[in-house]
């Protein structure tokens, strides 16, 4: 019989900055390729970046982004988990649905632009619902896939033990599900985003969005690329710490 | 050979640690007594095409005694096991546990253990094995107590604060036992318990499962496909027809209580796997349609 297992060496930080320095040369190389009027250089756009901060008007845009991301990924996440719960306990609902789901999924969601503004506006309204289309559908897929591959022995277990059904949902189903619940909150976290920025894009006034959109329609190739620079250092940011999450109390052994 | 006359652990050594008097409570029925019958059970699985998976069948399962069920795949062993344990109902005949019907629920003093790793892989060890204590609203000085003579007795100390992932098949399966062990049960049933692990890790477990049964006092229902295995821990084996099964045969084997798998090496454990085997090769032969079936 074996003992407890060694755990695996951690290289995890060491992999992140050579991932980091790649994508940094990468960057460097592309500039050079393209020239300033394409992409801005990496110290061009830290410079820019440093600009930005100091002004009162940037961090308004982060505000305006991050509210709408926040009640969008609220959203994502309750719809998403809610549906997802409910069609993985009733099996015929989830065999129906799931493909559905699936299919709706696939319409490239632009499309909807012109039905989501004339519903919500232009403004907060747009932007969130437009980061909920995006998000949710990954969070309920996880969250159904996660209920229907649980392993029937468990839900015997929890009935030989005499679970009632409230006990069984929380001390066997939820933290059984809870690794594939959580990989689907993190697509669904990304997403969400990209569905935030997309609206902000189209439809706002206000956000990095609309801040990217305004850059390239002034032909400000610095600004543009320092307001991608602070989205994509947000969302790995975001999606690391979730994942460090993940690891360190979801998944365990 | 009749099976040695066995001292019960009676109510007061209840409190004592550990699971000695678990088959103590205060409804269970003394030594020789009837502790579950099934009278004329089937079940059938309905469907356009219905499938008779059981019966009629009849038990008497007696308190303390070790009972293992073998039969070809597919007669109903594992149905026999979801009946008795209230996991599913049965389509006609009545099943008594301690003299009330089992009717769907899984009832109080019954403890069981599949054949599939059901450790929970979220939980240490020691969580594990306290779950069913702590979901039941067990006073925590006593499930502590309870877990940790489980820990010992099952040789799981030492991983204690390890997670399933990180032992052996076996060790996982102890998990389980003793996941059930400290809920004290008066009746445990068994599905193939040690159905994946290999030969010998399968008979030093049947050593640990027998030192189980005489510390603990509890009858015991093991189902098992291995002849050797069902000969070498049981006072009495239920030997299946093919499906829709039905006993054809009970055996008494005649062992001292006090055994272990030792027993393999003595010519009286040949007898009784030969009598099994016996039994169970036609009924064997017309389950996979072999030619050298009889009717």
């Amino acid at each position: 019989m074996s003992g407890a297992a060694r755990p695996p060496a951690r290289t995890g930080g060491r992999d992140a900055l050579v991932a980091a320095g790649l994508l940094l040369a990468l960057w460097q190389g592309l500039h050079l390729y393209a020239g300033d009027a394409a992409l801005a250089s990496p110290a061009a756009a830290l410079g820019a970046l440093r600009q930005l901060a100091g002004t009162a008007a940037f961090w308004g845009h982060c505000a305006a982004t991050a509210q709408a991301f926040a009640a969008a990924l609220a959203l994502s996440a309750a719809i998403g988990l809610a549906l997802g719960l409910w069609l993985g306990l009733r099996r015929f609902a989830g065999e129906v649905a799931e493909p559905l789901l699936a299919g709706l999924y696939a319409i490239p969601k632009i499309t909807l632009y012109p039905v989501i503004l004339l519903v919500f506006g232009l403004g907060l309204g747009a932007k969130v619902a437009f980061g909920v289309i995006h998000g949710f559908v990954p969070i309920a897929l996880f969250t159904l896939g996660a209920v229907k591959s649980l392993d029937p022995v468990l839900l015997r277990t929890a009935r030989a033990l005499r679970l009632s059904r409230a006990q069984t949902v929380r001390f066997v189903l939820a933290p059984a599900a809870l690794p594939e619940i959580v990989a689907g909150l993190r697509v669904g976290f990304s997403l969400t985003l990209l569905g935030v920025l997309i609206g902000e894009m189209f439809a706002s006034q206000a956000g990095l969005g609309f801040l990217i959109v305004n850059g390239t329609a002034l032909h400000n190739v610095r600004l543009t690329t320092a307001v991608i620079l602070t989205v994509v250092v947000l969302a790995v940011g975001a999606n690391a710490a979730l994942l460090w999450l993940d690891r360190r109390y979801v998944r365990r052994g | 050979m009749r099976p040695e006359a066995r001292p019960r652990v009676g109510p007061g050594t209840r409190e004592a640690p550990g699971p000695r008097g678990t088959a103590g409570a205060r409804d269970a029925p003394g030594p020789r007594e009837s502790h579950a019958v099934l009278s004329a059970v089937t079940r059938v699985y309905p469907g356009a095409r219905p499938v008779a998976a059981l019966g009629p069948v009849d038990l008497d399962l007696r308190a303390g005694e070790f009972f293992a069920v073998v039969g070809p795949s597919g007669c109903g062993k594992s149905t026999l096991l979801d009946l008795l344990a209230g996991l599913s109902r049965p389509t006609a005949g009545t099943i008594l546990f301690e003299g009330r019907p089992v009717d769907g629920a899984v009832p109080e003093g019954l403890g069981i253990v599949f054949q599939e790793d059901a450790s929970f892989p979220w939980l240490t060890v020691r969580d594990n094995i306290a779950f069913g204590l702590r979901r039941a609203g067990t006073d925590p000085a006593e499930t502590a107590r309870r877990v940790d003579y489980a820990l010992g007795f099952m040789g799981l100390a030492d991983f204690a604060a390890a997670y399933p992932a990180q032992l052996s098949g076996g060790m996982r399966q102890r998990v389980c036992i003793a996941r059930t062990l400290v809920t004290r049960p008066r009746l445990i049933l068994l599905d193939e318990p040690f159905g994946a692990l290999d030969q010998q890790t399968r008979l030093l477990m049947g050593d640990e499962l027998l030192r189980l049964w005489r510390e603990t006092g509890a009858t015991v229902l093991l189902i098992t496909h291995a002849l050797d295995e069902a000969a070498m821990l049981s006072d009495r084996v239920g030997v299946m027809s093919s499906r829709p099964g039905r006993f054809i045969d009970l055996v008494e084997t005649g062992w001292p209580r006090e055994r272990d798998s030792r027993l393999v090496a003595e010519a009286g454990f040949g007898t009784v796997t030969a009598r099994l085997w016996a039994r169970l090769r036609d009924e064997s032969l017309k389950a996979i349609g072999g030619p050298g079936a009889t009717a």
